[in-house]
């Protein structure tokens, strides 16, 4: 029975895995896109940069996920009621996820690729610009290189807070690993069992991820050079 | 729109907040007791104990604190010998657990922090203390331990408003803080809206006001660390 409810946890974890992943593009286009903004000159941009990682800062996850699954469905519906329009808005639990976790931590890497841009030695820019180089190639060649390697610690982060807080989904009725190891939980006597095999999972994913992204790290440093105390 | 509910509830949503800022200060300072001894056992010399800390570093850090809380608050209860000793009145209350897989999870976070601090202390700032002969207890009091806290004042204020915002899910586990007020007023009156906007705006007022407060400190102690402008 156990290795029965343990299999169906873990087959969950594809579930869990494209909502990670598919959050993790969204973040990554909207942080970078974010950062930019940050950085520019347009005063507009800045501010609504700046308003958007505030806000989605300041809220916990779990409040977004509720935010999002329950009550931007409602107030939609009840401004299509004072339209007088025929229709009803429900969002499916993965959508609503993937939205939420993908907002919420474009903001995080906003920050994590502001923090790097700005960590990007200013005169190699202007040596750039001085040797005549089009935006398009110091973007390619001189700044992304770099962007690469110094997000890369923050990247890493997101990305492994980013896998834990799939698990919220579960709170929404998204069947991942822990919507199941909850369900196996109340279904036998062992709670411990369940919630240590779905642990077990989201353990395996950061040690996987960590080894993966150490290797592309230690590929990005090359010929960086650092004191060891 | 259903407003008058919420001004109806605004002394249930003020004790939720009250447990929300308790659950979240309690934690950080039993975290912060932690963590700094750990951080340094973190960076030890001898590698059995640097690999204990990790171990445990990684296990809170690996999987996500909701599993933790219900292997916390749920899962104990499997086990006879939990149950039937004297640690139960304790470990059956959602406060006590809440309080324990918090104090666990973010001082694992704390320690990394801190750990990740130390190690980016210039060397000079060490070779220089043992030039001028401090003994080791006064080159970490004096030197390692405010250079590391100055250098982790940015990740360190993340980590208290991710702590702040961890609390909320304390609410999964029947307490009534600010969302598990939300959650309350949502189940009793129908409407999705407005109890969880509220509660949102609580979270983002509290959020600000931490913030601010740790840019002031962020310009007072770690100043001198700010990239010169050309």
């Amino acid at each position: 029975m156990v290795s029965e409810f343990s299999v169906s946890i873990l087959a969950a974890g594809s579930t869990t895995l494209l909502l990670a992943l598919s959050s993790l593009v969204l973040a990554t286009v909207i942080g970078l896109a974010a950062a930019f903004a940050k950085l520019s000159e347009n005063r507009f941009l800045r501010r609504t940069a700046a308003v958007y990682t505030f806000v989605i800062r300041g809220i916990p996850d779990l409040v977004w996920m509720l935010l999002i699954f329950y009550s931007l469905p409602s107030l939609l519906n009840q401004t299509a009621g004072t339209l007088g329009w025929d229709v009803r808005f429900e969002f499916p639990p993965i959508g609503a996820a993937i939205g939420t976790l993908g907002l919420i931590f474009g903001a995080y890497m906003t920050e994590t690729f502001r923090m790097a841009l700005l960590n990007i030695p200013k005169g190699q820019v202007e040596a750039a610009l001085a040797y005549g180089l089009p935006k398009s190639a110091i973007f390619l060649r001189i700044i992304l290189p770099q962007l690469t390697r110094l997000a890369l610690p923050g990247f890493t982060n997101n990305w492994l807070v980013l896998a834990k807080a799939t698990a919220l989904a579960s709170l929404i009725g998204l069947h991942d690993v822990m919507f199941r190891a909850k369900g196996a939980a109340e279904a036998t006597s062992k709670p411990f069992t369940f919630f240590l095999v779905a642990a077990a999972f989201y353990l395996t994913l950061t040690v996987c991820s960590m080894i993966v992204l150490t290797i592309v790290a230690k590929r990005t440093s090359m010929g960086v050079k650092e004191l060891a105390p | 729109m259903n407003w008058n509910i919420i001004v109806e509830n605004i002394p249930l949503y003020f004790t939720g907040m009250k447990l929300t800022l308790f659950l979240a200060f309690t934690s950080l300072a039993l975290s912060f007791i932690i963590a700094v001894p750990l951080s340094f056992l973190r960076n030890s010399a001898r590698s059995g104990v640097r690999y204990a800390v990790s171990a445990y570093t990684l296990l809170f850090r690996g999987t996500p604190l909701l599993v933790q809380l219900f292997l916390i608050y749920f899962g104990l209860a499997q086990f006879g010998l939990i149950r039937h000793s004297f640690m139960w009145p304790w470990l059956s209350s959602p406060l006590v657990c809440v309080l324990l897989a918090f104090v666990l999870n973010t001082a694992a976070y704390t320690t990394e922090i801190f750990a990740g601090a130390l190690r980016s202390i210039p060397v000079g700032e060490l070779e220089a203390a043992r030039a001028y002969g401090l003994p080791k207890s006064k080159q970490a009091i004096r030197i390692l331990v405010p250079a590391m806290l100055t250098r982790a004042l940015p990740l360190y204020g993340n980590e208290m408003i991710m702590m702040l915002h961890a609390t909320s899910l304390a609410s999964t586990v029947t307490l009534l803080e600010t969302t598990g007020v939300a959650r309350r007023i949502t189940l009793d009156n129908y409407i999705q809206f407005e109890p969880y906007v509220t509660a949102a705006g609580i979270y983002l007022t509290i959020t600000f006001v931490i913030i601010t407060s740790f840019q002031i400190v962020q310009r007072r102690f770690a100043g001198y660390l700010e990239p010169r402008s050309i």
